[in-house]
């Protein structure tokens, strides 16, 4: 699949912006990987001919992130932490309620195609909300199996993330040592564009 | 002591990440204020105020600055932006709650050690911050505080916002680097350090969110005042990420050198469930566990070092005695296993066996030796990897072997985690 004109455009004006267009690297597989959801073996050659770099140092760059991601996955990915952190706070036995109510083992898409799952080692930074897990980007805290269940809910109705959901105040947004901080859920909670979250292997 | 907004002081203001809203604060006058001042008086000022970076190796900010060679152009600096120290959710915050607020900090650096093009590295992950980064840099552009000629005084800054993807690894300064430039983010030898050859070859600065987030309060308010908060050698405040077994887990802004004690029992509610304090780490996920008696430690950079841990990135994990250790290092030493970037092999393989053994551990199939199996190959990792990253996987998972060592007995004497069958049992 050819790249969108919109998508070069982006790239070759990012590489025009930096003082090496190496550095453009990193931005053009979020560029395509925005566009078309994951990042081919086509895609990159032809970010290599954008940029006029060798194909294999686009390669060897994507294959280091483990948020580019080479395949198709379903239309929403939730990523659940099982750090130390948020293992203090549950997230066990909360990545087990997830897996068994999406009824498909860590890293696979539902059988209608509407939700990839996956733990993650990598702290995802919102310890203070553990347990925690990234939905589309938006970032859902204090999960609870009840919290679990709306948000399943609402990917398979097809909202987008953090639409409706007036969950609990954000743990780790708070900085006085109050109940009542006013601190709601977070300003950007809703994802203008859908981008993919990281893909991770535990 | 205690509680001592500076950074956050008006994070409670509605609509802080606007410009307009910022501006009334007393947004940009920091840097309107440096803009007046010779950057070597700057470098001088924020020199004598004592700031150390708040990236995790407090190191002082103002030295950093005058380590870049004289002449030398261009020269580049970098905000880390790639906060993932498991327990740390700082930089996320100060980001979203006042992008303009780093923004400004980033500004005053750059002038002070006169780059015109600077660099914001976000990780991947952040992705709402990242929308309020590049909507703060805009309208910073379109008020002139960014451009060829800025605010008319002949100053000219770019800076362009940085996307990361994912991997742990690049909070170091030189794999940082190494990524922005397009590469595999594997880290560099030092010396060179980035100060002489960093981004491109060119003498560079990196300093993290925090600390310049700083700087707008240093211009304005002056040294003096800065140095007058905290301890004689760790000025200023820090953001604290408090996480675990607490009753309020968050951020809280304390001037340094506050007791532990007080973060947690007083801000954090003390332990949760009424339970005891076991155990708790002071720095995320690499730095070195800590016990109930050295809850009276003040929050500090050589107070923390002197009980034998560090301070780091400013991460509180608070454990109760409900936790199994041997678990919670697993987690880490697995955290770091999936993140070494491979380039070292003590690193690369030392993780993967230490986990191994972990696993083991905690399935019921080590053996006693394996104790002292882990302590060996935790010493053939630290000191012998290019960066940071494969001796920090093993100081959390030594200082529990040292103070924790019976519960990897029993976990072999029982065939597998004690804590665990403890749990199942309450529930049955």
């Amino acid at each position: 699949m050819a790249l969108a004109k919109g998508t070069i455009e982006e790239i070759t004006t990012r590489a025009a912006r930096y003082p090496s267009k190496q550095s453009a690297i990193i931005p053009a597989l979020w560029a395509v990987q925005h566009e078309q959801g994951y990042v081919t073996k086509d895609a990159m050659g032809e970010i290599a001919q954008i940029l006029a770099l060798p194909p294999s140092l686009i390669e060897a760059t994507a294959s280091f992130y483990s948020m580019f991601l080479t395949r198709p996955e379903g239309r929403h990915d939730v990523v659940i932490c099982v750090n130390a952190p948020c293992m203090l706070r549950g997230a066990d036995e909360m990545t087990a309620y997830l897996g068994q109510q999406l009824g498909v083992r860590d890293g696979q898409t539902t059988k209608d195609g509407a939700i990839t799952w996956h733990s993650t080692i990598e702290c995802l930074g919102a310890c203070g909300g553990a347990p925690m897990m990234q939905v589309d980007h938006h970032f859902e805290e204090n999960l609870t199996p009840e919290r679990i269940d709306a948000i399943i809910q609402r990917l398979r109705r097809g909202v987008a993330p953090g639409e409706g959901a007036a969950g609990p105040e954000h743990a780790s947004d708070r900085i006085k040592p109050s109940r009542s901080g006013g601190e709601g859920p977070s300003a950007s909670a809703t994802e203008p564009l859908r981008r993919k979250s990281p893909k991770r292997a535990n | 002591m205690g509680l001592k907004p500076l950074l956050t002081k008006d994070f409670h203001t509605e609509n802080l990440e606007q410009l307009a809203v910022y501006e009334r604060t007393g947004g940009y006058a920091g840097f309107k204020k440096a803009l007046e001042m010779q950057p070597d008086e700057l470098v001088e000022l924020v020199k004598k105020s004592g700031l150390r970076g708040r990236g995790g190796a407090g190191f002082p900010t103002g030295n950093k600055w005058s380590f870049l060679p004289k002449g030398v152009y261009p020269r580049y600096l970098v905000c880390n932006a790639d906060e993932s120290e498991p327990g740390c959710f700082k930089d996320r915050y100060l980001m979203e709650k006042s992008p303009h607020q780093v923004l400004e900090g980033i500004l005053i650096a750059s002038y002070a050690i006169g780059c015109n093009l600077a660099f914001i590295y976000i990780r991947g992950e952040y992705l709402p911050q990242h929308e309020a980064l590049e909507a703060a840099i805009e309208e910073a552009r379109q008020a002139g505080y960014l451009g060829k000629n800025v605010l008319g005084k002949g100053y000219e800054i770019d800076v362009i916002l940085h996307r990361g993807a994912g991997a742990y690894i690049c909070g170091e300064e030189t794999a940082l680097l190494t990524s922005l430039e397009g590469y595999r983010g594997e880290p560099r030898l030092k010396p060179p350090f980035p100060a002489i050859k960093g981004l491109y070859g060119k003498p560079t600065v990196v300093n993290n969110v925090e600390t310049v987030a700083n700087l707008p309060h240093i211009v304005i308010n002056g040294a003096d005042w800065f140095g007058a908060m905290g301890t004689p050698t760790g000025k200023g405040t820090r953001v604290w990420c408090m996480s675990g077994h607490v009753n309020r887990p968050g951020n809280y802004e304390l001037e340094n050198g506050t007791p532990i004690r007080e973060l947690i029992e007083e801000h954090g509610g003390g332990v949760w469930k009424n339970r005891k304090l076991k155990a708790f780490q002071p720095g995320g996920a690499s730095m070195m566990v800590l016990l109930p008696e050295h809850l009276d430690v003040g929050l500090d950079f050589d107070a923390i070092q002197k009980a034998g841990s560090l301070a780091g990135a400013g991460a509180m994990v608070v454990m109760d005695e409900t936790t199994c250790m041997v678990d919670a290092a697993r987690r880490y030493v697995k955290f770091f296993h999936h993140e070494s970037c491979g380039k070292c092999t003590p690193c690369r393989e030392g993780t993967f066996w230490m986990s191994n053994l972990f696993d083991r551990f905690e399935a019921g199939d080590a053996k006693a030796t394996d104790v002292d199996l882990l302590l060996d190959i935790g010493y053939s990792i630290d000191g012998r990897s290019f960066c940071p990253l494969g001796d920090a996987s093993t100081w959390f998972p030594r200082s529990v072997i040292k103070f924790f060592r019976d519960e990897f007995l029993e976990h072999v004497s029982e065939k597998g985690c004690p804590f665990k069958r403890t749990a199942q049992e309450a529930v049955a």
